[in-house]
């Protein structure tokens, strides 16, 4: 079973997966970030490797891929470090990236490297549905990785069946049609498509992501789904200056809040992992 | 699966050209794209589509445009040149063709906020142009480097009644701007068009723009066989940016063997120099702007910013018709330096009286590399007029009369 079926297997709610750019701050800043996301409870990590032409992607981790790019950041770098920080934790590892850079390192040696050094799971954004029917679905199953498509308010039914089909992990609802980055508070658009894919009984856990910036953001995400991926937020944070040792743990406590976030009849209809 | 020996050269019914194209998007995109996907064969096969369309062409762009025999020019390299005028088209340049295309599609789609990018410009001019011509409103994004060196074509943009949104990202040209309009169309997923303004792009923007130029060799053949006695010349050359003149001026052209068909890219500084836009030497398979295409890139594939003097050919890849066109042989590929498109833009003013868009220069400055014979039959499509690119030349001349004497 894979360590993300597991985490959801062990804990269906009050998810919190946490984004960062692999060599932001710094190019070694990513062994420590991962530990401190770990040890603050953090429940899954997603590592963004830093690409020059993020399309699906605000200024802030525009911003962040163009400093780890600067600074040196390159796959074969990035998964170096996973494979040394992967003793130290067992929370899941999700890398997310652009296909362009995984055509170039090669699909079938990336999947195998990626897992090999520890990573867990792929969340490729540009990644058609057709493509990974004809070529993708079998390497990352002999590889033994999961793959989180994304659904958006405009996806009709019929098509999250099948994003939902092909996802394993976990299936990522963008909270509204937008870049990353984007404004928080959820309206009621956004509300009843969350309450529609929840009463869809998808094969999934479902993680709410795009402009959740604090624990009202988070706390909602939680309310009607298994929990939150916060991102642009996060990067924002650590631009702050402090010490990771200190900016780390002080963000979780700020978007976990003040107790658990109280569970409701959404998440616990939440489907079984499978 | 794609292979490369594939025998047509239109794209298949999942958006290929032989291995190149597709639709590589982020699913914030779908709905838009696959509203696009279904819908624009049907609505550019309407009749009433095409009278509205031609209609346009024919009294607001001012179709069809000349074709030149250019005696001079044809005298100087020893072969038969001729000239298709696109430089003579409103606004001044092919680029409108797609965009009065694409309006029209937008309204019968029912959107209500129209989106480009640009580089030179003129794409941006175009669409700011139809954008008046059917009121509605209209945002163009355009790298900080291209306003400084464009900057007529941002006065009329800005006149036409668009917004004109300089973009900061990345390396300020036309790559950069494309990522923001693309961006922007994620954030509208319902009201907003995004007009494209090369052949470029996920599947179906690549075939649509190429269809709506299409309308250049198409008038191409008629004037040609008027005064010749044949439709097909031995050659027909075109610069390629992103593509979109080039393959309308192929178009007619891609199932005829007999006709050579040379695409002009911008070396730029030299096409080793590091400063370079010749993307099918330079590039590699990779993806770019949701399409499978060449692109210039790092090992990493990180995309390389190109570099052209000429605003409209620095775009680090080439359309997936172009890449398909090339690797297998169909078309070939010529470079040409920034001093020599310069030189190239020169020798056509005072040639034949014609002064040219430093993008069509690059064309203009291949002929004499072309190998071409005196009885071959060339046509050459200048793609849009110089006006745009006066500061540029101006700057040039003073310089070149610096160090030589007239
Ligand atoms: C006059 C002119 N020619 C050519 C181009 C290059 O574009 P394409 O390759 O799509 O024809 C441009 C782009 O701005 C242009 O303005």
């Amino acid at each position: 079973m894979s360590r993300i079926t597991s985490l959801f297997n062990r804990k269906r709610q009050d998810i919190l997966n946490i984004y960062f750019t692999a060599g932001h701050p710094t190019l070694d800043s990513t062994g420590t970030i991962i530990r401190e996301l770990s040890q603050a409870g953090v429940d899954l990590i997603e590592v963004g490797i830093p690409y020059s032409d993020p399309l699906a992607d605000g200024p802030t981790i525009q911003a962040s891929s163009q400093q780890a790019l600067a600074n040196g950041m390159t796959l074969p770098i990035l998964l170096e470090q996973i494979r040394e920080v992967r003793p130290d934790t067992d929370v899941p590892l999700v890398l997310m990236g652009y296909l362009n850079q995984v055509m170039q390192y090669g699909a079938e040696r990336f999947f195998r490297d990626a897992r090999t050094a520890g990573v867990d799971g792929l969340i490729l954004p540009d990644l058609p549905l057709v493509e990974f029917d004809r070529t993708y679905r079998e390497l990352l199953q002999k590889a033994g990785l999961d793959i989180a498509f994304l659904v958006t308010p405009q996806t009709p039914p019929e098509r999250i069946r099948q994003l939902d089909a092909a996802s394993s992990g976990f299936l990522y609802l963008v909270s509204s049609s937008a870049i990353t980055g984007g404004n928080s508070a959820f309206g009621d658009e956004q509300i009843s498509y969350f309450t529609r894919l929840a009463d869809m009984d998808l094969r999934n856990p479902r993680l709410i992501g795009f402009g959740i910036a604090d624990h009202a953001g988070y706390a909602t995400a939680c309310h009607y789904a298994n929990g939150a991926i916060v991102g642009s937020a996060f990067i924002r944070a650590l631009d702050g200056g402090q010490p990771l040792g200190q900016v780390i743990p002080a963000f979780v406590q700020h978007i976990r809040g003040p107790q658990p976030a109280t569970s409701s009849e959404y998440s616990k209809r939440s489907t079984s992992a499978s | 699966m794609h292979d490369l020996t594939t025998s047509s050269y239109h794209v298949d019914t999942e958006g290929y050209y032989g291995p190149f194209g597709g639709a590589f998007i982020p699913e914030m995109l779908y709905g838009n794209v696959e509203q696009l996907r279904l819908t624009y064969r049907a609505i550019m096969d309407e009749p009433e589509f095409q009278q509205d369309f031609h209609r346009l062409l024919r009294d607001y762009v001012g179709r069809p445009t000349p074709l030149y025999f250019a005696p001079r020019l044809s005298e100087c390299y020893n072969t038969r040149i001729y000239l298709k005028r696109e430089d003579l088209n409103h606004t001044g340049a092919h680029k409108i063709n797609n965009a009065i295309g694409q309006i029209l599609l937008a309204m019968r789609m029912g959107k209500t906020r129209i989106i480009a990018e640009t580089g030179a410009g003129q794409h941006g001019v175009a669409t700011a142009t139809v954008c008046a011509l059917v009121g509605l409103p209209c945002v163009v994004y355009m790298g900080e480097l291209d306003i400084a060196r464009q900057a007529p074509n941002v006065a009329r943009m800005r006149m036409l009644g668009a917004e004109v949104r300089p973009v900061t990202s990345g390396s300020r040209t036309l790559k950069d701007a494309t990522n923001e309009a693309i961006r922007d169309w994620i954030n509208h997923p319902e009201d907003t068009h995004y007009i494209i303004g090369s052949a470029v792009g996920p599947h179906p923007y690549p075939d649509m723009v190429t269809r709506f130029q299409s309308v250049i060799s198409e008038e191409i053949r008629t004037q040609l066989l008027d005064q010749t006695g044949r439709s097909n010349p031995d050659a027909v050359m075109a610069c390629v940016g992103g593509g979109s003149n080039a393959a309308g001026a192929f178009y007619h052209f891609l199932d005829q063997p007999d006709v050579r068909l040379i695409a002009v890219e911008a070396a730029g500084l030299g096409i080793h120099s590091g400063h370079s836009a010749a993307t099918s030497v330079l590039g590699t398979e990779g993806i770019i702007h949701g399409s499978r295409t060449l692109l210039m890139q790092t090992d990493d594939g990180q995309i390389v910013e190109p570099y052209s003097l000429s605003a409209g050919l620095d775009y680090p890849g080439i359309g997936p018709l172009h890449a398909h066109l090339i690797r297998s042989g169909r078309a070939e590929a010529l470079s040409v330096t920034d001093q020599e498109a310069l030189e190239g833009a020169l020798e056509l003013t005072r040639l034949e009286g014609i002064i040219p868009a430093l993008e069509s220069a690059h064309a203009l400055a291949a002929i004499g590399r072309a190998a071409f014979q005196p009885d071959d039959v060339v046509v050459l499509c200048l793609s849009g007029r110089g006006d745009k690119d006066m500061a540029t030349y101006i700057e040039h001349l003073d310089q070149s009369s610096e160090t030589s004497t007239p």
